[in-house]
């Protein structure tokens, strides 16, 4: 298929023909592909399902809420995150190697992947559409500061921050500082303070 | 590859855009691409490494122009043409005109949830023992390999700090040799690695900043 030759000075233009153009594309493939036996467009409906309605930012929330409730799992997942967030039945395709960054007064954790999208699934579900836009991809590396003011976050300067780039198949989650003021809360209540950007570490709570 | 992918550190990309609302699709052929992506996966033609190749090769500008899931649908496309499992005649008609290719593997609806919970871990078992330690000083080599690499261009060249060590795993260069299975598998060590920002960027960074990657033993030199 040969590259399209849109006039790229009108933006708009070049992403509404874009959208037509590709919903054409691929709706092509899926059916030469489903008429080659490559593909079942039943399978492809349940893994649509699966992130749309199953998988995602709620499942690591349960996972913070738990370390933040209970010290012994907390533990377990700063010491083999792989482990204790499987037994929560959180597994599988882009979370086979989990590790969790503790963010503490004296450190923030940011996680980025600057040559593509590297992202806990099972725990996150999909990136969303800022984590892979150039403009995060390039400066989360060099000035994160700026980034996470663009997220309205501001850290002291006493803190440092390091940021996480996935480079190889080990994915990471960051477990957030815990709210004060939410010791007497159920580990459910506590999870549903648990935003998607605090786990990437672009938000705090 | 030096590839306009590799984009840590680079300027001029503007203020990071948040949507108010947090569509996971933003139109219906987004999902469908996301899937048969990851549907076709199963075919075992090629694997993960392949698969990021593709899309961080082709051609910067068609990269930077394209939306997320059109760099998906392109790589795929790409994939299995030149794996002749289609033919561009066919992906133009949306209609299969030669024979399908064997695969390993098709998924069906029922066999969706096992695969995703299954996923492909790279971790292998490793005999040599680690060549680097925690706390010890490294240095990313300065390279410029002409196929794959996890290795970003802006640590090259520079010293961190092993900060762990995650046993033995597939390195991505190697996996990349061989374009068809069986593919090239070389088991190496995996570390984190730290670096300070003034080590990375200069005598102007923010001294707050450090940056990890993950890296294949064989990226790295001692350096202390």
């Amino acid at each position: 298929m040969s590259g399209h030759s849109h006039d790229h000075d009108h933006h708009h233009d070049h992403d509404h023909s874009t959208l037509s153009e590709m919903d054409v594309r691929v709706r092509a493939l899926e059916t030469l592909l489903t008429q080659k036996g490559y593909i079942d467009p039943a399978a492809i409906d349940r893994i649509i399902e699966t992130y749309e309605t199953e998988v995602g930012p709620h499942n690591g929330a349960q996972v913070v809420a738990k370390a933040w409730a209970e010290p012994d799992f907390k533990a377990w997942l700063l010491q083999d995150a792989t482990a204790a967030i499987a037994s929560l039945g959180f597994t599988g395709r882009q979370g086979e190697h989990m590790v969790a960054l503790e963010n503490t007064p004296e450190q923030h954790n940011m996680v980025v992947c600057t040559l593509c999208s590297c992202y806990p699934w099972p725990v996150l579900g999909l990136p969303p559409v800022w984590y892979k836009s150039a403009a995060y991809r390039s400066r989360a590396v060099i000035e994160p500061r700026k980034v996470l003011a663009d997220f309205g976050v501001s850290l002291p300067e006493s803190t440092r921050i390091r940021v996480w780039d996935s480079t190889a198949e080990v994915r990471y989650l960051v477990l957030p500082k815990r709210p004060p003021g939410t010791e007497h809360m159920s580990q459910t209540a506590l999870a549903a303070l648990v935003s998607r950007d605090a786990m990437i570490g672009t938000a705090l709570l | 590859m030096n590839g306009v992918h590799d984009m840590g550190g680079q300027q001029g990309f503007g203020p990071v855009l948040i949507e108010e609302a947090k569509p996971l699709f933003h139109a219906d052929w987004e999902s469908r691409a996301m899937a048969m992506t990851v549907a076709m996966g199963a075919s075992g033609q090629w694997n993960i490494d392949l698969s990021r190749s593709a899309r961080e090769s082709l051609p910067p500008d068609i990269y930077l122009s394209s939306s997320y899931y059109e760099i998906w649908v392109r790589a795929l496309e790409k994939l299995m043409l030149e794996r002749h499992m289609v033919t561009a005649a066919e992906l133009e008609t949306g209609h299969m005109i030669t024979p399908p290719v064997n695969v390993s593997k098709v998924l069906t609806r029922d066999s969706v949830d096992a695969a995703l919970k299954a996923g492909s871990p790279t971790e292998r078992p490793i005999d040599q023992p680690a060549l680097f330690k925690v706390g010890q000083k490294v240095r990313a080599l300065n390279m410029r390999p002409q196929g794959h690499t996890r290795l970003p261009r802006y640590v090259r060249g520079h010293v961190g700090t092993i900060v762990s060590l995650h046993g033995g795993h597939v390195m991505p260069d190697q996996h990349t040799l061989r374009a068809l299975p069986p593919f090239q598998v070389r088991v190496e060590w995996l570390y984190t690695v730290v670096f300070e920002g003034p080590t990375l960027w200069g005598s102007d960074s923010d001294p707050t900043l450090e940056v990890t990657v993950d890296a294949w033993q064989s990226y790295l030199e001692a350096a202390d």
